[in-house]
């Protein structure tokens, strides 16, 4: 034993600075992510896309591709009649037949020897288009006699020969409606002594994962399908592959390789996937797919373009009285996640503030552009940034300090909103006035005023914004929960195989904190397994900020069922009650006298060695407390609530338009550390997110082409362009959190953009409502050299 | 049948030989035939530099460079610095600053900060800044990767 090395304990591990424990494998390149796996007999697949933006499908002619050597198979929709639709919506197939609606559109797919040979093969698919008319924009989708995008049942035939309708023909290109209410409007706007209103609009961005997507599909000789996914939802996903394929979903296990990057972008099925089973099923060989960046841009989801129109109002004492919002989402071709973004922007419109009054109504507009999906934040960026433009028009309105308005307004603890959520916790207005005061925001906002006029062209201003966010889960399936499975072996080792998923976001390692935090062991006796869908218990998926709230509850619950089995078999061992005993530096000790009774490993040999062999092995699953939304979306939908403010000080060159982001202050309620080092790396990344939506991305679409799709045109921020970032942790310490944890993941991204549209104004009195704030974007909008958005004139 | 060139370099202090067509890139002769796969494919443009490598002393974008181009080069990558007394400083830094979230792009880093640090020993931030311009990440945004090679530089000079 003595030549082994000794585990380190350092007492309590919650709130310290602990390294990502899959850390030094990636910092030494030695990590295989999907694109560094390659299987005996891997065939390689690519995609043939449409080269017209709208156009019907004359004829497809394979017969060259099929003749190049090397080709084992190509497919087209004819091939593959069986084919069913996927996405939200099930609007679309992934590989069309007779139609296609976007460039990004699937038309045929090549399994090949090398990904050369199938690149050779793709190119020589001839297809005969006949071009339809391109719906450009939503406002075009809405006019009348705008071209259909869906005006055609969606039709499939089964294996059994017989044809289904499984997406309706529509009679308009609305791909989906959310319409909610509190209150009553006119009675707001007639309590109101101002009124503001403004058409915003926000622009195309996309998630730009540094690994691009991927994915391997094999079925064994049983037929049982292995897929080698990026997913971050593998347990819904295994049931809509089953559907897809018609298989039983007990056949269906997904290994998730290491994830390069997810923030949203892999919650749904994509057509890739489905392509490249059908691919393996049909050549009976492992087929790996992989998207070269080009693609990645043209055909991974994005955060969509949103036109909003937002009237508000407040009394001479700075109430609000109330807020009608209406939205015009571009849904892009086919129906994925994004058009869902509404059940986050309502909590934000009629929550974030007390507002007694608020309408909201939104549609998701079909058109030949890219497909909107999920994206960290999910809609939040785009509500909170005409909410926050608008509290600081209001505050002005009235002659107010934009902060005391805020105050005035902001929620507070044990508050029920009257759209159901209920705010246990909830540190909003600590929030507003850390970062007020560390950024001496009132101060820096008064000064900055005064200077409107002082002939210097480039110009300061400080900008406030606030966010609203689920942090405890969000039941919007019939189950928000995760399972954890506790092993320990004869060593008191542990091995914590958890549901959850890691995208890079630090959940093994926080979930083996809160384990070992209550095992009293330290972080080295721990190995966390969550990539196997056959070994890990269910969970609902990586998402809407949710692992450390839900899978550390669930880890928690496991370990305390451990560490109960522990104490009891002590507590016979050594004759005393097991309250007075405890699991301390891999001992168990007596609390009373902080006597070692006896090593954690060597009470599990014994436990194991005896006649009554036992194993110290748990399993706990939990559901958070929360409540589905009924029709009206009125509900508590998450266990907990985040909040943040973010105060931006930014520099506005007005001769040239660049805006530079100098310093983002935040205060983010967050419930409790857990790990300091993981949640500043969370904030920090999330705010250069919410940097580059703010100033620099700009996913180009015209006339449905991307224009942009490399990182050469589509700039993201890069290392000289961040801010200076201070951060300060709100510790609420929430009743449900483990450890009072709340989530955090997608809050950082949401403020800054919406801050820096306050900064400019405070900077130089000009009001933008477009984003983004590119330098010709702030250049034309400085020299009134644009117009302002307009709402849709037909609709 | 396309024309194939014989190739021969010292990768990792290590003489290999290989075959590679015209067309390939060192980054796809060093992942598909060499089997190092420490080096990303994240652009294929010279833009994002997950592919960071090194040849004969400098940094280079391994997609930007034709496979043959390396004949009687000198290439490291990632895996060929393992007892490299300044990589391993800065690895060890980017697991304890924080650095590394989904790491896709941190092989690129190091190898794009240990270049730095050969040039110039103690950098300030703006230079660490600067000198990782052409590397992107989406996870962390960069504050704790300036942080990591920052005190690298102070643990190795």
């Amino acid at each position: 034993m003595d030549a082994m090395e000794k585990p380190k304990y350092d007492g309590s591990l919650i709130g310290k600075r602990i390294p990502k424990m899959d850390a030094p494998e990636k910092a030494s390149g030695k990590t295989r992510y999907i694109h560094d796996i390659d299987l005996p007999g891997q065939l390689h697949a690519k995609i043939l896309r449409s080269s017209e933006v709208h156009a019907r499908i004359v004829a497809i002619d394979t017969g060259a591709a099929r003749a190049l050597p090397g080709v084992h198979a190509v497919i087209t929709a004819a091939d593959v009649p069986w084919q069913r639709p996927i996405g939200v919506a099930k609007d679309h197939l992934p590989l069309k037949g007779d139609r296609v609606r976007s460039p990004r559109d699937e038309i045929a797919a090549v399994a090949a020897e090398s990904e050369d040979i199938a690149a050779a093969a793709v190119k020589l698919i001839k297809v005969e288009y006949e071009p339809l008319p391109i719906v450009a924009t939503a406002e075009d989708s809405l006019k009348p006699g705008a071209a259909l995008l869906h005006g055609e049942d969606l039709i499939v035939t089964g294996p059994d020969g017989k044809r289904e309708v499984v997406h309706k023909a529509s009679h308009d290109n609305v791909a989906m409606t959310f319409n909610y209410g509190q209150g009553d409007i006119p009675n707001g706007e007639a309590e109101s002594v101002v009124v503001v209103e403004d058409v915003f609009r926000l622009h195309y961005v996309t998630h730009c994962c540094m690994g691009v997507s991927g994915v391997i599909a094999e079925f064994d000789a049983s037929e049982n399908l292995l897929l080698y996914s990026n997913t971050q939802v593998p347990f819904l996903h295994k049931r809509e592959f089953a559907e897809l394929l018609g298989m039983d979903p007990g056949r269906i296990r997904i290994i998730q390789p290491p994830i390069g990057g997810g923030f949203g972008s892999k919650l749904d099925i994509y057509p890739f996937e489905p392509i490249a089973i059908y691919l393996a099923k049909i050549t009976h060989r492992p087929v790996k797919l992989i998207f070269s960046r080009e693609e990645e841009f043209m055909a991974s989801p994005t955060r969509q373009p949103v036109l909003l129109k937002m009237r508000s109002g407040c009394r001479s004492d700075g109430r609000l009285t109330f807020r009608d919002v209406e939205t015009v989402h571009d849904n892009g071709a086919y129906t994925s996640w994004g058009a869902t973004t509404p059940f986050v922007m309502m909590q934000t419109i009629s929550s974030l503030y007390r507002v007694p009054n608020c309408n909201y109504r939104t549609r998701a507009i079909y058109t030949n552009n890219p497909y909107a999906g999920s994206f960290r934040g999910y809609g939040n960026l785009q509500a909170t940034f005409a909410v926050e433009a608008h509290m600081d028009k209001l505050a002005e309105a009235i002659g107010m300090d934009p902060l005391e308005f805020r105050l005035i307004n902001a929620q507070d603890p044990g508050e029920v909103t009257p759209q159901g959520m209920h705010f246990k916790s909830c540190g909003f207005k600590d929030c507003l006035q850390t970062a007020a005061s560390r950024s001496d925001y009132q101060a820096k906002f008064s000064a900055a005023r005064g200077k409107w006029n002082d002939g210097n062209p480039v110009k300061r201003g400080v900008g406030m914004a606030s966010m609203l966010h689920v942090g405890g889960g969000a039941k919007i399936y019939p189950s928000d929960g995760c399972g954890t499975i506790i092993k320990m072996d004869d060593f008191a080792h542990i091995t914590l195989i958890t549901g959850a998923s890691e995208i890079g976001q630090g959940s093994e390692t926080v979930l083996a904190q809160l384990a070992c935090e209550e095992l009293g062991l330290p972080l080295s006796a721990v190995t966390v397994v969550n990539n196997d869908t056959d070994v890990k218990p269910w969970d609902v998926g990586v998402h809407a900020s949710r692992t450390t709230f839900i899978a550390g509850n669930s880890a928690l619950g496991a370990a305390r069922k451990a560490k109960a089995k522990i104490l009891a078999a002590a507590a016979s061992k050594f004759g005393r009650p097991a309250e007075r005993l405890d699991l301390r530096e891999g001992c168990v000790i007596d609390k009373a006298t902080g006597e070692k009774l006896i090593e954690i490993g060597k009470l599990i040999r014994s436990l194991h060695f005896s006649d009554k062999a036992e194993l110290v092995m748990t399993t706990f699953y939990y559901e958070p407390p929360s409540h589905k939304q009924d029709k009206e979306f009125r509900g508590d939908v998450s266990a907990a609530y985040a909040w943040a403010t973010q105060v931006v000080e930014i520099e506005v060159d007005t001769e040239t338009g660049i805006v530079k982001l100098l310093k983002v202050i935040g205060a983010h309620d967050v419930g409790r550390v857990l790990n300091r080092l993981g949640i500043e790396g969370q904030i920090e990344g999330g705010v250069v997110m919410g940097q580059g939506y703010a100033l620099t991305e700009d996913l180009i679409v015209e006339n449905g082409v991307i224009r942009n799709p490399n990182f050469r045109d589509y700039k993201l921020v890069t290392a000289p362009e961040i801010p200076e970032i201070d951060v300060s942790f709100i510790e609420t310490m929430d009743g449900e959190g483990p450890q009072g944890a709340k989530g955090v993941g997608e809050a950082p991204a949401i403020c800054v953009a919406a801050a820096v549209a306050n900064a400019i104004y405070n900077a130089t009195g000009v009001r933008i409502t477009a984003l983004p704030f590119t330098p010709e974007n702030v250049y034309r909008a400085l020299h009134s050299n644009s117009q302002p958005p307009t709402w849709i004139a037909a609709a | 049948m396309s024309p194939k060139i014989d190739v021969a370099f010292k990768l990792n202090g290590v003489d290999v030989r290989t075959t590679v067509s015209p067309g390939m890139s060192a980054l796809e002769m060093l992942r598909d035939e060499l089997h190092l796969t420490g080096t990303k494919y994240g652009c294929g443009e010279g833009e994002c530099g997950a592919c960071t490598i090194n040849v004969d002393g400098l940094s280079a974008n391994a997609c930007l460079m034709f496979a043959a181009d390396c004949h009687g080069r000198e290439i490291v990558t990632i895996e060929g610095l393992v007892s490299d007394p300044r990589t391993e400083a800065l690895k060890k830094s980017f697991v304890a600053y924080g650095a590394v979230q989904c790491g896709f792009c941190t092989p690129g880093f190091v190898m794009q900060a240990r270049n730095l640090l050969e040039k110039v020993r103690s950098p300030t931030p703006e230079q660490i800044r600067r000198g990782i311009e052409g590397n992107l990440c989406r996870c962390t945004g960069y504050k704790k990767i300036v942080e990591a090679i920052s005190e690298a530089a102070a643990a190795s000079s």
